[in-house]
């Protein structure tokens, strides 16, 4: 199916079931500890031995010698394979930066240097400790993005969007600000560590039941890993313990498994202990932004200025703050750079809503300066600053209705009560304050395929490779095929995360809801079209398909009479055509959050949270919800706890574990309150939804910090905002 | 140049003593007998010698709640205690509160409100969840019970604070006290 032009009205839009809050449908296997996750497959192969990861003690440098004669002597062990028997192993993909496995190189902290399998997981966890290691390591590497920063800062760069005269604009301006904002880098810190099963065959074929968001990527970067031909490649990833980006791409479980399982000539299975996790994989870089607006005496934005710099390993591309900035308010003149401080830290990759999660902790919090500045309401200063336009590309937005997100979320949560005068609305031993912010976060789509299956008893049988990392894969594409097969959900069986499935989207960049649900009605139009053959008809356009019939003009016939002999098959994917470029198909949201703030210790406690959110048709609003909620929460985070401490000296993330890296609990977390708009967006997809699972995240943090800043009067530009940066400026008690 | 090795390096790996001992447990009401490492978890007895993975590794380290189980009716996280030292107990993990065909009250509410997303945190919270409203009738205070002489009360702010032991990444907290209260309100 191609979507070349704008979605017309269609099945969707007389829903059924779309649209509805389905449960989810992998509810009762998770709730009962009864959906299998990639560690806990016992049953799809014999005789898994135990790997156990070694990560090196050094950041940059090399790797003199590795002892592992009391390790090979420990009891249980079956095999080892070092970094030294082997050249590095090809870097895995384009995507990724840092390589996986092999040679004496060693490029960060705790990269996987040696596999120990063993019988047990005791056995291989003991005998890993008497590996001894010989490294030499680079002196005086740096590891400090701050200081980084200083030395770059006042070289001029090639900016990736000039548009107008910034810098007269700026110096023009009737009102201005000049500010510097500073995240730390963040970790995913999903609850399931990454994990395989690896098994080869006597043919040289592997299968890796693991724990992966991009099924065919992972297959794709196998291959080119071990240099063998992908289609020896089989990945299965039916559910996945959380992603958030962590899981994208393929880590050195995957290649430990499999070199493990090679060496010991039986299945292995190894999942990374969490204290390896933040080292050995990817993580949200730190950034440092500088903001500059300009506006005129009405407060209307004559020139934008977004400069950010973020850590990478060399040849990675860090973590791209300005994105947002190019296209989310109207700016007569824009100057917008990047910088990458090259260090040897872990690899810096992409982590929930890359870019603009962090871009707008710095975008939103220098617009809430700016209506100060201005003395404006922060609301009203974003409304007059609204565009249908992106000032960057001078394309129009398919569907944008941020305004209202603005006004109706200011309604709802009572803006106009809000305190006014920062430091002033004090409630016992709390000072309590407001704050606002936008999101913006674009909403991609991608080719998505999959297989439909009616079988002989009526029911359907779906096949694709997209995953289910907590987004309600399950649920959304049962309901897309009950919808276009006029059926019954409970007849409707998904499966998913197969490589042997047809190769779908994947979760990732939220674009996986609405192109996996595409690719579902691309694979029930070609199905709805074998049904018309059968029935005598060319086509299912005259048809109806309802409660589990198919109708043609007076007669009507039960899909369970269709295919009494055997199954139909039916495989289409959707491919998105170039016409959806001409636009901007993006998502908005406001979020509104009010805090209280201990007047005596500055600790910060949210006390509600409001998003309205605006992503085309919702596909499920129950599902969409957490999605939200979930973002919202992961914003709390990285607005008052979240920091990947970095040991500046030793190029360690020294806080590497859910003790020291503190992610939001329930204590944390007040009322949360979420609208969704009711908007449709035809250019976004035929189901005319776009994504939410990034969209949660994004402007979160921003509207914690200016709430933060409206109960003290003071101003932290470093993030998380801890009570040791409000301190010295809270107002006498 | 320097060198590595961890704190174990070095140890005599051929300890006096046996390395495995049998332990007797009875779980989710079945008894069950061992032979395992002494170094063996109680969470990893379930997950790998009984290969009831319902209980879940999210740390190892006791920091996430995944690994949230009941020995003898209370709740422990099941990565910091050995199995050797459970001989004789009882056990009731996840895979003993329902099946999907015969869901728990709390089970269900998890699913009615949606209080989880990708389910690696899902059966601890449950779990937890199940003790907090026992300790709550038992009148067991916290940190947040301001009467420590009166029953504590089944607010959101004690539910809150008795469930903060279990993270939940994907952010299912408000879905989730949502499904706590609804179960504890039907009692
Ligand atoms: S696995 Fe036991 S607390 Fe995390
Ligand atoms: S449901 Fe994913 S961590 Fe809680």
């Amino acid at each position: 199916m191609d979507f070349n032009t704008a979605a017309e009205t269609n099945i969707f839009d007389r829903p059924k079931i779309l649209g509805k809050a389905v449960p989810r449908r992998d509810g009762p296997l998770k709730t009962t500890g009864r959906a299998p996750y990639a560690y806990e497959r016992h049953d799809v192969a014999e005789g898994q031995l135990v790997g156990y990861p070694l990560g090196s003690a050094i950041a940059k440098g090399r790797i003199l010698s590795m002892d592992t004669e009391a390790a090979r002597a420990a009891p249980g062990v079956r095999a080892i394979v070092t970094t030294l028997d082997m050249e590095a192993m090809p870097v895995p993909s384009e995507m990724h930066t840092a390589h996986l496995f092999g040679g004496d190189k060693v490029e960060h902290y705790h990269q996987a240097i040696a596999v120990v399998v063993a019988e047990t997981f005791e056995q291989a966890r003991a005998a890993t400790a008497l590996i001894k290691v010989e490294y030499d390591a680079d002196e005086g590497a740096e590891f400090d993005l701050l200081a980084a920063y200083e030395k770059m800062k006042d070289t001029p760069v090639d900016p990736e969007v000039s548009k107008g005269d910034f810098e007269t604009a700026f110096a023009n301006a009737a009102h201005r600000i000049d500010r510097t904002y500073v995240t730390t880098p963040q970790n995913h810190a999903q609850m399931e560590p990454q994990a395989t099963v690896a098994a080869w065959d006597e043919n040289g074929n592997v299968t890796l039941w693991t724990s992966n968001q991009m099924i065919q990527w992972a297959k794709k970067a196998v291959a080119k890993t071990f240099e063998m031909d992908v289609e020896k490649v089989r990945v299965d990833s039916p559910y996945v313990g959380g992603g958030f980006g962590n899981k994208l791409f393929i880590r050195s479980d995957v290649v430990l498994a499999a070199l493990g399982a090679k060496a010991a000539g039986q299945p292995v299975k190894l999942a990374m202990p969490r204290p390896f996790v933040m080292n050995n994989t990817t993580h949200r870089a730190g950034t440092v932004q500088r903001i500059r607006i300009g506006t005129d005496a009405q407060g209307k934005i004559v020139a934008l200025a977004h400069e950010g710099t973020s850590n990478t390993l060399p040849g990675g591309s860090g973590e791209d703050a300005t994105n947002q900035s190019q296209h989310f308010y109207a700016a007569d003149t824009l100057l917008i750079a990047t910088r990458l401080a090259e260090m040897h830290l872990p690899e810096a990759n992409a982590m929930r809503a890359p870019g603009e999660a962090s871009g707008l902790m710095g975008l939103e919090m220098a617009m809430d300066e700016m209506a100060e500045e201005l003395g404006m309401d922060p609301v009203q200063f974003r409304l007059v600053n609204d565009t249908d336009t992106s000032p960057a590309t001078g394309k129009k937005f398919s569907d944008r209705n941020f305004a209202r997100c603005l006004t109706e979320g200011a309604e709802r949560f009572g803006w106009e009560n809000r305190n006014t005068t920062p430091g002033s609305r004090r409630e016992g031993d709390w000072l309590i304050g407001h704050g606002v912010a936008g999101a913006f976060r674009p909403s991609p789509a991608t080719t998505s395929g999959a297989r439909v299956r009616l079988q002989a008893d009526g029911r359907i049988i779906v096949e694709t490779d997209m995953t289910d990392i907590g987004t309600g894969s399950y649920t959304i594409i049962a309901q897309t095929v009950a919808e276009a097969m006029g059926m019954d959900i409970e007849d409707v069986e998904v499966r998913l995360g197969d490589s042997a499935f047809p190769v779908s989207s994947g979760s990732g960049g939220q674009f996986g809801a609405v192109s996996s649900t595409a690719g579902a009605y691309a694979a029930c139009t070609a199905l709805r079209r074998e049904v018309a053959r059968r029935i005598g008809h060319n086509d299912a356009d005259g048809l109806s398909f309802a409660r589990g019939n198919v109708t043609a003009g007076a007669k009507e016939t039960p899909l369970v009479d269709i295919a009494p002999e055997g199954e139909i098959v039916a495989e289409d994917k959707v491919k998105f055509g170039s016409f959806r470029k001409d636009r901007m198909v993006a998502t908005f949201a406001a979020h509104f959050v009010e805090v209280g703030v201990n007047a005596w210790t500055g600790e910060v406690r949210v006390r509600r949270m409001l998003g309205v959110c605006d992503a085309g048709r919702i596909m499920n609003p129950t599902t969409a919800l957490s999605q939200v909620i979930g973002g919202m929460v992961m914003g709390v985070g990285a607005a008052l706890s979240e920091e990947i401490a970095v040991d500046t000296a030793k190029g360690v993330f020294i806080n590497h574990d859910l003790a020291n890296y503190e992610v939001p609990v329930h204590a944390d977390i007040p009322e949360q309150e979420v609208v969704f708009l009711d908007t449709l967006d035809p250019v976004s997809g035929p189901l005319k939804s776009k994504g939410v699972g990034e969209l949660g995240l994004c402007g979160v943090a921003g509207a914690v910090a200016n709430a933060v800043y409206n109960a003290t009067g003071v101003r932290a530009r470093e993030y998380p905002i801890t009570l040791d940066k409000l301190l010295d400026g809270l107002p006498e008690v | 140049m320097n060198t590595h090795s961890d704190m174990q390096a070095g140890q005599d790996t051929a300890l006096p003593g046996p390395t495995t001992s049998k332990t007797r447990l009875v779980v989710n009401g079945t008894e069950r007998v061992l032979e395992v490492d002494n170094r063996t978890t109680l969470l990893d007895a379930l997950r790998e010698h009984l290969r009831l993975t319902g209980t879940k590794k999210g740390c190892d380290h006791g920091q996430c709640g995944a690994c949230t189980c009941f020995v003898n009716g209370q709740r422990v996280n099941s990565c910091l205690s050995l199995a050797v030292m459970h001989d004789g107990d009882e056990i009731t993990t996840i895979e003993g509160l329902g099946t999907p065909e015969d869901m728990d009250p709390l089970q269900a509410a998890f699913v009615a409100h949606d209080g989880f997303q990708c389910g690696y945190c899902t059966p601890g919270q449950i779990c937890s969840a199940k003790a907090t409203l026992e300790e709550l009738r038992a009148g067991i205070p916290s940190h947040v019970t301001k009467d420590l002489l009166a029953n504590p009360p089944l607010s959101p702010e004690e539910i809150k604070e008795r469930m903060s032991g279990n993270i939940c990444r994907c952010g299912a907290y408000a879905n989730i006290l949502e499904a706590v209260l609804d179960v504890a309100e039907a009692r």
